[in-house]
């Protein structure tokens, strides 16, 4: 197990909601991260960001890690909800923001308890 | 063979009821005539019962061969003919001729 391997898995555990993405929500680098970062900035809770950008070794394995070849990458409670097309979808049939209220709410009761 | 029909043939695998794939490349800061941003619109009953993920990963599986080499970017719309029909962008029948002009 790469030491990279052992870094995304920790990115994903601690962090609830995780956008692998080109660029940062301020100035993505790539019209795909930018939507995705739209569609989740909609729903207004925080999350986490990678810029894979500044990450090579990121970039190189997380596509094998997640049988996901592309980014951006969308993780919720550690699992891959998916890419900019389904982000984006999800978002406008509604179905976005509610797993992110839930993802979020959950996380800070956890951090209070 | 150009990448788009070597795309258009393997998704062949999904038994599509409709398959579309765009070239995109042109809206890219990519050479002219480049074939590394492609949009796919599928509908198959393979996606019945999967989420949006595992259905994409189908299309990633058939498709490994082309996302490691020259294919930058692809966009995905995948449907159950179902969710296809519901969505309304069935592409509705020509309405059969009513006579006029016959008199």
């Amino acid at each position: 197990m790469s030491a990279t391997v052992d870094t995304i898995k920790q990115q994903i555990s601690e962090n609830t909601i995780l956008l692998y993405m080109k660029g940062t929500p301020q100035l993505p680098q790539c019209g795909f991260s930018a939507q995705a970062v739209q569609a989740l900035m909609g729903c207004g809770e925080r999350f986490a960001f990678v810029n894979i950008l500044d990450n090579p070794d990121i970039r190189a394995e997380l596509p094998k890690y997640a049988n996901w070849p592309t980014f951006p990458q969308l993780w919720i409670n550690g699992e891959l909800v998916g890419g900019c097309d389904i982000i984006v979808e999800m978002y406008q049939n509604g179905e976005l923001e509610p797993m992110i209220k839930q993802a979020s709410s959950a996380a800070s009761q956890e951090d209070n308890a | 063979m150009s990448i788009q029909t070597q795309i258009e043939e393997k998704l062949q695998a999904l038994k599509p009821t409709v398959l579309k794939v765009d070239n995109e490349s042109h809206m890219h800061h990519v050479p002219p005539n480049s074939e590394t941003h492609f949009k796919v619109m599928i509908v198959s009953d393979r996606f019945e019962g999967l989420m949006p993920v595992k259905r994409h990963q189908q299309v990633y599986g058939l498709l490994s061969e082309e996302l490691a080499g020259p294919v930058h970017a692809l966009a995905l719309h995948l449907y159950t003919p179902h969710e296809w029909e519901a969505r309304g962008n069935m592409s509705p029948a020509s309405p059969n001729c009513r006579g006029g002009g016959q008199a």
